[in-house]
């Protein structure tokens, strides 16, 4: 009998812990963006200014991780991928931008204050 | 008879300083991150990891019925994690009609326990100092006071100061303005009671639109704010009473180049404070230090 409640306690850790690693994984941060914050619209979609001072936004603050051209770099993932460009509404990339994902090593942008941060995710969209 | 440290390592720290700097600023790097503009608040900002953020303090003073001083300090700031900044300082500084020295170094780290953004976010901060006739001013605590600085250096060395400090910093971001509350607690490790002090700032940039085209001095490169900081006693005695504080505006402006320059004439508010310090900063912000160093060597 113990060593039954054994067995099943030690599941329970592998599926626990491959739970966290699942969620630990590039894109999971999705899954934890509030409906009302994915649902946000981006004041300054499609703008050509917007994109170009999101451009200007990237290249400083951008680039360095996921490259002069977004594609991605050897640890930092492409912002031309189908995750990004499809998947994720203006409003969720707002929401990664504000909170980060330290746990990725992406940090809080929330300091570039929401105009700027509409900017940049302008820019992004634009590569598609 | 100045001792050996005294003569040659203010002299060697502002050379190294010197040949540092046109090798630092000279790197491609197009960062322009806007630093806060604080000097003796921290806010809830994190390095970004793998960045190397070096950065010079300084603040000039003339206490009441002694010399002027100039304190500075050289900061290597790193982030190792993005929940994890490391810190590490070296300080000096001069007194007319006296001398330039060496005064020691810190060691810091600031950890951040929540990974998300909230209305407050907290970070946990410990330092270790030794130092001895500091006059950087980065942090006022206890009864820390002008007449504090009318100690000659050659004897205000003979005081080593080993000090464990901790800070609690609270930083919120609310509609482009940055606020930031700092509660200090330092120990003198030889047994002086534990001392309090307290540091807010707001801050904000000029403007929160990127302009689509590059500029030196647009609106969104220059950041203002103010900075309130002092005493709060000690473990024998709790509060405002013989303590210094001071107020006053700041501000800084990045360059295309990514150099943040920081200035602020900050003012004592009672008998106990020095009556004016100007305090100003330089600091670069090098990304993915490590990389730079793999590259180079492929």
């Amino acid at each position: 009998m113990k060593r039954r409640t054994g067995t099943c306690l030690a599941s329970l850790l592998v599926l626990g812990s491959c739970v966290l690693l699942f969620a630990g994984s590039n894109g999971a941060w999705m899954a934890e963006v509030p409906p009302k914050d994915r649902t946000r619209t981006n004041p300054y979609a499609n703008q050509p200014d917007a994109i170009a001072a999101g451009h200007r936004i990237f290249v400083d603050h951008c680039a360095h991780c996921h490259g002069a051209d977004a594609d991605g770099t050897k640890k930092r993932p492409s912002l031309r991928s189908e995750h990004v460009q499809q998947e994720a509404t203006d409003g969720d990339l707002h929401w990664l931008l504000v909170n980060g994902n330290r746990a990725k090593g992406m940090p809080s942008w929330i300091k570039l204050g929401d105009p700027e941060i509409w900017q940049v995710i302008s820019y992004v969209k634009s590569l598609h | 008879m100045k001792s050996f440290r005294a003569r040659i390592l203010p002299g060697r720290m502002i050379g190294w300083a010197l040949l540092l700097l046109p090798v630092i600023f000279s790197l491609h790097s197009k960062l322009s991150a806007q630093e806060y503009p604080y000097f003796v608040t921290y806010s809830q900002e994190m390095e970004e990891p793998g960045n190397l953020d070096l950065e010079s303090f300084n603040v000039q003073g003339n206490p009441r019925g002694g010399n002027s001083f100039l304190g500075s300090d050289l900061e290597f700031e790193y982030g190792l994690k993005g929940w994890w900044t490391t810190e590490f300082y070296l300080d000096g500084q001069v007194t007319q009609n006296e001398s330039a020295i060496f005064t020691g170094f810190r060691w810091e780290n600031r950890f951040r326990p929540l990974p998300r953004e909230h209305w407050i976010n907290p970070v946990l901060y410990v330092e270790f100092e030794d130092t001895s006739a500091d006059k950087t001013l980065r942090e006022v605590v206890g009864h820390d006071a002008n007449d504090d600085f009318l100690v000659p250096n050659w004897l205000a060395r003979e005081d080593k100061e080993r000090e464990i400090e901790l800070k609690l910093i609270l930083g919120s971001n609310v509609r482009g303005w940055n606020i930031s509350e700092n509660f200090i607690a330092e120990k003198n490790l030889a047994g002086d009671p534990w001392e309090f002090g307290y540091a807010l700032g707001v801050s904000r940039p000029l403007s929160l639109i990127a302009k689509a085209h590059e500029c030196a001095f647009c609106l969104e490169k220059f950041r203002v704010g103010a900075e309130m900081y002092g005493g709060l006693g000690d473990a024998d005695g709790f509060g405002l009473h013989d303590t210094s504080q001071y107020l006053g505006p700041t501000m800084n402006w990045t360059s295309p180049k990514g150099v943040t320059v920081g200035f602020s004439p900050q003012f004592g508010l009672n008998n106990y404070s020095i009556p004016v310090l100007f305090r100003f900063s330089v600091s670069y912000e090098i990304e993915q230090v490590i990389d730079r160093f793999r590259r180079g060597a492929k």
